[in-house]
């Protein structure tokens, strides 16, 4: 019997496809979350709307939230440590959490390095705007990609730009000829095997989800059908007049994201989504997307 | 006639599954409406959430057909949250405040029964039902099963003799999933099995469906 593989990472990421991972901050909604029908809740003390807006650095949430919230629920739960920061990463294994988000929402701990998550038994998920991003991110052990957007805005315009480039890098790979990957692997900054790998499937060698301004049960449709394999939820959630209501919503959009009829069915009276915030609005040395090396 | 397998595409790892039947040269179809189940031999219900599984069945109109499609005889599989979805029970210690079954299988499952994702793992299985070589076998945060029915036989056991999967009658549960080894002749048994029941035998079925 062999615990904690590599096919058993992967694994659960791939039984997380076609749902939707909430974040949560009290054990209260990771039940509105499950009963809403989430794959997976993402146990944190601030979601990331707040975090942009009271600042300070920001960390690993507090043990005893996460494991209120764990207690709370049946589903995975997952939880964030800063980039680089792989004690908290080791604190986080060690309560038993489910998948670890090595994410650029937090604070980041080191300005040059990530977590060598091969290191470990618990998976991590990590954010990418590239498809290079990505590869070093796997190549580093993640066993699953999330697009980042930009957190906490509720608007879907980087969302969809950081998964566009990932997909379409992937796409360029599949054009070229064999001779022209190492060089590609160098411009990409990513593992020349990885760039191989990719090349040949045409997809990444890990389940690739969106993140980072999912807000409505339409928005979660539209990056399904540029190909993310499944969605989660921040702010868009928790910061609207209905979560109950809106997160039921958004569970249904990903399971029928071809179907427009049932999009409109489910897209009816929700309320207000969360307000949203114009890219234009956030100073540059604001924006959570950057974070990542 | 090949058999049409349908692979419940709700939420979950339902590609994997396609993936395993095209590689054997079977027509499988995603499952998300009641009326895609027409024409269809035989049924997986994949691995995923149970808790989401569960919810979307009953969301969108699928619990009644489904147990209408095990009634007329044709096989359905469930891989782990698929054998969840299908069992008459979870153990109260493991069950979610609501948690959708469609109550098919005689048996009582305990939902992640090895503990934490850090506790899942691959092991070799005797499967004599599909083959005298192992199977390969991977649990992710795995059920097992508690407690069996008189008509539910054990198809499947680890070394500490917990079964990980059974069949009962024209319904088969793997708390593993062999949608993601490679190994495809779990679902050539399963297609076999589906094959028995092809469109001319359910036929009298699916008129009664469609009055």
């Amino acid at each position: 019997m062999e615990k904690s593989t590599w096919t058993t990472k992967v694994g659960l990421a791939q039984m997380l496809k076609g749902g939707v991972i909430m974040d949560v901050v009290t054990p209260e909604q990771a039940q509105i979350a499950e009963e809403a029908g989430a794959v997976a809740v993402m146990a944190l003390e601030r979601v990331p709307a707040d975090i942009r807006r009271e600042g300070g650095v920001a960390r690993m949430s507090d043990p005893e939230l996460i494991l209120r919230i764990k207690e709370a629920v049946t589903i995975p739960v997952m939880a964030k440590v800063r980039i680089g920061h792989f004690v908290e990463a080791q604190i986080l294994e060690a309560i038993g959490i489910d998948y670890i988000d090595e994410s650029e929402v937090l604070t980041p701990a080191d300005d040059r390095y990530h977590i060598d998550k091969h290191q470990f038994k618990v998976p991590f998920v990590c954010g990418a705007r590239d498809l290079g991003e990505a590869l070093r991110r796997i190549g580093e052990g993640a066993a699953m990609i999330r697009s980042k957007g930009e957190a906490g805005t509720g608007n879907i315009v980087e969302a969809v730009r950081h998964l566009r480039d990932i997909l379409d890098g992937i796409r360029r790979l599949q054009a070229l000829p064999k001779e022209e990957l190492m060089t590609t692997a160098k411009e990409l900054g990513a593992p020349y095997e990885l760039v191989c790998e990719v090349a040949e499937t045409g997809r990444l060698p890990v389940v690739l989800f969106c993140a980072g301004g999912v807000a409505t049960p339409a928005d979660a449709a539209l990056v399904m059908q540029l190909g993310a394999e499944g969605v989660f939820v921040g702010s868009g959630i928790f910061k609207s007049e209905n979560p109950r209501a809106r997160a039921r919503a958004i569970v249904e959009a990903v399971t029928h994201y071809r179907n427009p009829a049932i999009l409109a069915e489910v897209s009816r009276g929700l309320g207000e989504p969360m307000r949203g915030l114009e890219l234009e609005a956030i100073p540059a040395g604001q924006r959570l997307a950057p974070r990542g090396w | 006639m090949q058999p049409v397998i349908g692979v419940l595409a709700l939420q979950g790892d339902f590609r994997e599954h396609l993936a395993a039947l095209a590689r054997l040269g079977v027509e499988g179809r995603e499952i998300r409406l009641p009326s895609e189940l027409a024409g269809i031999s035989g049924l997986i219900i994949p691995g995923g959430e149970s808790t989401t599984i569960g919810r979307l069945i009953e969301r969108f109109g699928l619990r009644e057909p489904i147990v209408e499609f095990a009634r007329s005889g044709r096989p359905i599989w469930g891989t782990c949250a698929g054998m969840i979805v299908l069992a008459r029970e979870v153990d109260p210690e493991t069950r979610a405040r609501t948690q959708h079954l469609l109550g098919l299988l005689d048996i009582v499952v305990r939902r992640n029964a090895f503990g934490p994702q850090i506790e899942s793992f691959e092991t070799d299985l005797e499967i004599p039902a599909v083959g005298s070589e192992p199977v390969r076998a991977v649990f992710i945060r795995a059920p097992v099963v508690a407690e069996m029915g008189p008509a539910v036989e054990p198809l499947a056991r680890l070394t500490d003799g917990t079964v990980a999967a059974v069949r009962q009658g024209n319904l088969i549960g793997t708390a593993f999933h062999p949608e993601l080894t490679g190994d495809d002749r779990f679902h050539a048994w399963f297609c076999r099995l589906a094959r028995e029941h092809s469109p001319a035998v359910q036929l009298e079925p699916a008129t009664r469906g469609a009055r």
